[in-house]
Order: C-alpha cells, then structure tokens, then sequence
C-alpha cells in the first residue's frame, strides 16, 4: 500500500526522493547543508568524491530535458558513480515494452538508484513502490506533480542570498497549472516557514482550489509583486496557446511578464528567479532577466551541488567527511 | 420442481418491515407466502433460519468483457461472479468488441451465456449509434427485436447534439429506454481526477462537475424536446443531482443510477496515487459523496449499480493517469448495500429496491419483487457473518477494488434463479 513514508526509511533517512511532500523541514535543512559541503568541490582542480564510487545509477528520461539531465549527470560524475543515461521514449516503451518490464530490465543490470522523469503524475511513486528493496529513486519530474530537486536549488538559491526564509515574501508567477515546479516549490517554501507565498497566473493557468496548498492567489501582477523579497517566473510552455487557454504570447507577456516596471513593485533587494529555459519577452523581459536582480544562471550551477546533496544522503552519506578525494 | 424455504426473513421494498415467512416455490414462480397452496409438495427445503431472504440483486450496469477482452474477463467468470455475489441479473453494457450494434453480437452473448454462463439473466444493452461511433444510428429495431433492453453508447461521444436528439426521438418511437452516462468529452479531456484539492496537490489533469453537469443538463432538455425515456447512469456529483431533481419534479419520464462505490470514496482515497481508486467519472468531493447518498434515500436515484469493469493486473499497473480506470464490482456490491445500512444511509426495504425492483421496473425486466406469482430469483444472506475484502478471493477474475481490507457483514449463501438452486454456499 502507498504511504506518505514511501521516502523513507524505518530511521526517518532519505531512501527515495520522490516529492518535497511528505518530508519535514529538518531533511530539508539537511539537503542545503549537504549542498553547501559539495559546493567546494566544483573549485578543486579534481572535481570528483568517492560517496557513489561502485554505485550504479541510470537515469531514465521518458520526456526530454537538457538542464536536468545534465546537472544530474555532472553529480553523478562529480560523486564518482557509473551512469547510464537512457532516453527511454525512444527505446523500449515505443516497442511496447510496459514501464514495469523496462524497469525490471534495468534492475537486472544491478542498477542502484534510478533518476527518472516522466509524463504521468505519480511515476515516481509508482517505480518507488515497484523497484527492488535497497534500490532508490529520484524524482527528475512526474507530470504535474513535483519536481523535487529543483525545488530544493531554489531554496539553496534563496537562503544563499536571503539566509532565512521566515521573513520572505515570495512570488511564483506563471502557468501554475501545469508546473510540478510551483508544486514542489510551495511545499518546500511552507516546509521552509516562509512568511507568504503568493501564486500568480491568469485564471485559466491557476488550478483550482490552490490556495489549500498554502499560497495566496494573485491574478494581478502588479498587486502580486508588492513588496516581494523573491520573484520566481515560471516558463511559459508554447503548446498552452492551442487549448485555448491563452489569446497569445504577447498578451500574455503584457499581463503577466516580468519588466524593470513591474520589477519596481517589488522589495529593492529581490531576486528574480527562473527554473528555466526562459522565453525572454513572453514571461521575463530581457533587460530584467541579465540585470543585476538576477540570479537565473547561479540557479544552475547550485543545482549540481543539491543533486550531489540528495544522491549522497540517499546512500547514506551527509556531504563530505573527510573531504577525500577520488 | 417445488422449493419450501422456511422460517427465512423477507424484507418488503416498500416498507422496512421485515417478518418471518415460509415461501413456496413451484415452476419458477412463487406461489405461496406464509402458507403453501393446497396440494403443494415440496421436493427440497431450505432452512433459512435467521437468515435475510431477498429478491436476487438487477445490476443495471456491469461490463462482462465478453465478446473482446479474454484477459479481462468473460461471461463464464462473470455469471459466476454474480450468482455467488447474490446478482441474479446483469445488464451490460454495449461496448463489448465488437459492440453491441448488430443482432449477432447479441445471440453471441446469449449464446456463449447458455453454454458457458452460470445461469444468471444477462440482458445486452444495444449501442445507440453504429459501432458506437456517434454518428449513425444502430439498427434499434432489429436489435431490440433480439432482446435489447434499451439503448446507449455507454461512455462514447456522440457526434453532436443533433445526432443525440434524433437518436431519442428514434428510439422514443419504439418505446425504447435511451440510457445515458452523461459526459461533455471536451470537458472531460485528459482529465483523471475531481477538479479539487486534491487533484491540484497530485499535479493530476483534472475532471470538473461541469464535464458532467454540461452533458446532464442539455440532455434533459432533449429528453423535454422528445419525450424519450431516459435513464442516466453513474452519475458522481451534487450538481447532478439538483438538475435531476427539477427533471422529475417537471415530471419528465428520466431515472438515474450511481455506481455503489461513489457512496463511499472520494477523491481523498486516491491517497498517493492509488490506480485502484482511478475511476470515470471520478471519486468525487465528500460533499458530493454525502449529496449522492441523500440523493439515493429520497428517491432522486432510483437504482445503484456495480459499474462493474474488471481488469487484467497489468490495466492498473501503471502510474495513475495511465492506469485503465474502472472497479471489479460483483463481489462488492451486495456487502456495500449492507453497509449502507448499517451506516444508516437508508433502511434494507427501500434500499433493496434500489438493487432489485426499481431496475425491474425501469428497465422492464423479470424478478426484482417477493410475491405470490413473481419470478422466483430469490437468495439467501447470512446477514451476521463478517469477513474481510480480500481481492485474492475474488470470485470475478478482476481483482481491482479499491476496497481491500474493507470488513463487510453479510454473505449470500444461497442463489435461486426460476426457483433453482444454482448457487448454494
């Protein structure tokens, strides 16, 4: 039977990491520390630890990504595992092969974590309950549910340069709707115990009843940005058009993009953030995207170290002990 | 052949009275209550000490996989489902493969139901449309001449509404029942969950009432523009049931159904995805829920039914939204109508109308009533014996419920179709 504790194990540690809900905020806590201990070994001239030495790790990507799947891949370099990447929408399940064969096809090549992202909301439950006791898996982003370790470098990202989440307003803007980022985002933010977290999207990309999740809902931009200390944007998929969900980009952008304007309503110190890859003038206005709030690309490289984070307290291991390398 | 049941506890659908009668069984019929008719011998006796006696359970909609889907199920396992669950009658459905829109589909199923079945009644509903296809009317005549109890394109789009209304105003020149399981298909999408809480927290695509309500309300105003009588299945929301209520309280020939298990679960069982719990339409809110079952004790629903769609293991092997949605429901069906009692929803008497003769009556069927000269499909329900849901033990060969580990009272323990024994505990 699925249970809210699927995550861990009878200690109360990391053994898949599938959703932000259903963790406390001390293993949060503990994957930013975690992070923060990795962050030195991109600076080494030998960017490598042994915490995944002999491990096996494949990452499974049913729907394509080229931001995520990198930076994991990098951690799970930089952590010394052998990977295999699999682009698996291509492969097997276009033959016909069900998700629980590939899976059981995998594990008989004695993988020990699987990194998977795929369409259907719950994917990551559902390998999580199918895969072989001692066998982790990390949720790369399932449907419109969550997305964890993005969440979580956008909490490394905020308390970088905010330090304590308690007295911050943060806004997520965009297409609510369908983002298993704002998902894993608002959970982290309210585990977290941000002061308000305020969700902003044009109605038809609100889902409803959101406010439940712990957010205030704004369909104004402007009346949304007042006085926030974080401005998370969110992309804005093109396919959103078609099912007459929007009139068109330019409108959109008119109502709900991010400009140096609009930016103004907002704290003087905020940063803007942006999970990416952004659609500079449809959600986020060039000019703000490089200005000096910005910190869109530092986003991407602390996302290394929070894969590292999570992959090394999965297997046990909080950061760095003795510091030895590979 | 002559049957002496005694001292068993007959229930009236009309009243909640319950009383200690002997019933007597002769030809198929019921010919005596309380005393037997002069000259009656009885070759068998049946001791029903404490022991509910009721009129054998008419699901209105149960999907028996056969013709089509072998992997699923057949009419073999199913009948015998039935028999063994107290079901003595089974309308399915028509979107059997192929579908139920020619006369040889229907002397199939009867026919695979005479060599295979377990003597339970089945009665085909035919498809509204050729092929289910929403554009071209079935041979209605032809198949109702073969036995088709009414009509519908069970979960299927038609093609637009004026396909819908010159179906019912055909189908209304025939007397024929149009039965509707109301669904805007546009409204519905991709969806796989109530649009609420809880589909926002999953990230599931979701299915608002309006996927429902939409659908149910423009298809009473066809009903109103051709007096076709209408019979609308499972339905799942509250708003459902108000445009139900103003139907009838106009008087328009419609009845309506709900699926036993939306008396029960709500959107909340889905818990972490559980694809046991993937249901079309949707488990809905629990204000919904509580709307469904005070809709079912005033009256505003007339029948509940199994929804029964069993699946092969792999159909809900899938992350939710993947997963084949449906619940094995024969096994379950009479147990849920005890709890309902039990929990105080409504009284055995008019609740067992629900399950025997107001489908009798709706969809004009045979059995459904205990009294002199009825149809004598009868069964026999220990009512004190206490068991727990276990799939494995599953007489359907599908084991999807999303009821495992449910403790339930009541067992049938005997089954009479004709005034046989088929099915004895």
């Amino acid at each position: 039977m699925p249970n809210s504790n699927l995550q861990l194990d009878d200690n109360g540690r990391l053994r898949h990491f599938l959703s932000i809900e259903g963790l406390d905020q001390a293993i949060l806590t503990e994957i930013l520390d975690t992070a923060k201990s990795f962050t030195s070994v991109a600076d080494r001239p030998v960017k490598k630890v042994p915490i995944l030495r002999g491990k096996t790790v494949a990452n499974l990507f049913f729907e394509a990504s080229t931001r995520t799947r990198s930076t994991f891949e990098l951690a799970e370099q930089r952590l010394s595992a052998d990977i295999l990447s699999l682009n698996v929408d291509t492969s097997a399940t276009a033959k016909g092969e069900s998700l629980l064969d590939t899976l059981q096809n995998l594990e008989a090549m004695q993988i020990d974590m699987f990194v998977i992202r795929h369409q259907d909301s719950g994917s990551a439950h559902f390998f999580a309950q199918h895969v072989r006791p001692g066998v982790s898996v990390l949720n790369a982003g399932d449907g419109q549910h969550e997305h964890p370790t993005q969440a979580m470098l956008d909490m490394y990202t905020i308390r970088h340069y905010k330090k304590d989440f308690t007295g911050l307003r943060v806004a997520i803007v965009g297409d609510i709707l369908h983002s298993r980022v704002a998902r894993s985002q608002i959970h982290a933010l309210n585990l977290l115990n941000t002061a308000e977290v305020r969700v902003i999207a044009p109605r038809t990309l609100m889902p409803v009843a959101v406010e439940s999740l712990g957010v205030r809902v704004y369909d104004d931009l402007e009346q949304g940005l007042a006085d926030v200390d974080v401005i998370i944007m969110l992309r804005l998929q093109r396919e959103r058009m078609r099912g007459a969900l929007l009139p068109s980009e330019k409108e959109y952008f008119r109502r709900f993009g991010l400009t140096q304007e609009r930016l103004g309503r907002a704290h003087p110190d905020a940063i803007v953030m942006h999970p990416g890859p952004a659609n500079r003038g449809v959600e986020i206005e060039s000019s703000v995207m490089d200005g000096n709030q910005s910190v869109i690309l530092q986003q991407v490289s602390f996302g290394i170290s929070v894969r590292m984070a999570v992959m090394s307290m999965i297997v046990g291991q909080s950061g760095l002990q003795s510091g030895g390398d590979a | 052949m002559s049957l002496h049941i005694r001292n068993g506890r007959v229930v009236e659908a009309s009243s909640s009275a319950e009383r200690v009668v002997d019933i007597y069984l002769q030809n198929g019929k019921i010919v005596g209550l309380g005393s037997a008719p002069n000259g009656f011998r009885a070759e068998q006796t049946i001791d029903a000490n404490n022991h509910l006696i009721l009129p054998g359970l008419i699901d209105c909609q149960a999907r028996l996989r056969d013709p089509g889907e072998p992997e699923k199920a057949n009419i073999e396992s199913e009948t015998l489902a039935a028999i063994k669950n107290g079901i003595t009658s089974l309308c399915i459905p028509p979107d059997t493969q192929p579908p139920i829109d020619n006369s040889a589909t229907v002397e199939l199923i009867h026919h695979r139901n005479e060599m295979f079945g377990h003597q339970a009644r089945v009665y085909p509903i035919g498809a509204l449309t050729r092929g289910l296809g929403g554009d071209q009317l079935s041979n209605m005549a032809s198949l109702q001449a073969n036995g088709c109890i009414a009509f519908s394109n069970a979960k299927h789009p038609l093609a637009n509404n004026l396909v819908q209304r010159r179906a019912m105003d055909y189908a209304a020149g025939q007397q024929a029942l149009v039965i509707i399981q109301p669904i805007d298909h546009d409204l519905l999408g991709d969806g796989c969950a109530h649009e609420g809480a809880i589909a926002t927290r999953l990230g599931l695509p979701a299915i608002p009432e309006a996927a429902e309500t939409a659908a149910l309300a423009r298809d009473i105003e066809l009903v109103e523009q051709t007096g076709a009588r209408t019979h609308f299945g499972q339905l799942s929301c509250a708003r459902s049931v108000d445009i139900l209520r103003r139907a009838k309280a106009k008087g328009l020939p419609v009845s309506a159904d709900c699926a036993i298990h939306q008396l029960f679960l709500t959107d909340h069982d889905i818990g972490l995805f559980d694809s046991n719990m993937l249901t079309i339409p949707p488990l809905r809110s629990q204000y919904d829920r509580d709307a469904l079952r005070e809709a079912v004790a005033d009256g505003s629903i007339d029948c509940l039914c199994s929804d029964h769609q069993p699946h092969e293991i792999d159909a809900k092997l899938k992350p939710f939204p993947s997963a084949q949605p449906g619940v094995s429901g024969l096994d379950t069906l009479l147990p849920l109508a005890l709890r309902l009692v039990a929990e105080e929803v409504m009284p055995l008497g008019p609740l067992m109308a629900k399950l025997t003769s107001n489908p009798a009556t709706i969809f004009g069927l045979p059995g459904g009533k205990i009294g002199v000269g009825e149809v004598a499909d009868l069964i026999i329900v220990d009512p004190d014996s206490h068991w727990e849901c276990d799939p494995a033990h599953f007489v359907s060969k599908g084991k999807n419920t999303p009821f495992r580990g449910w403790d339930f009272d009541g067992s049938v323990t005997h089954t009479l179709i004709d005034g046989k024994v088929i099915y004895e505990a």
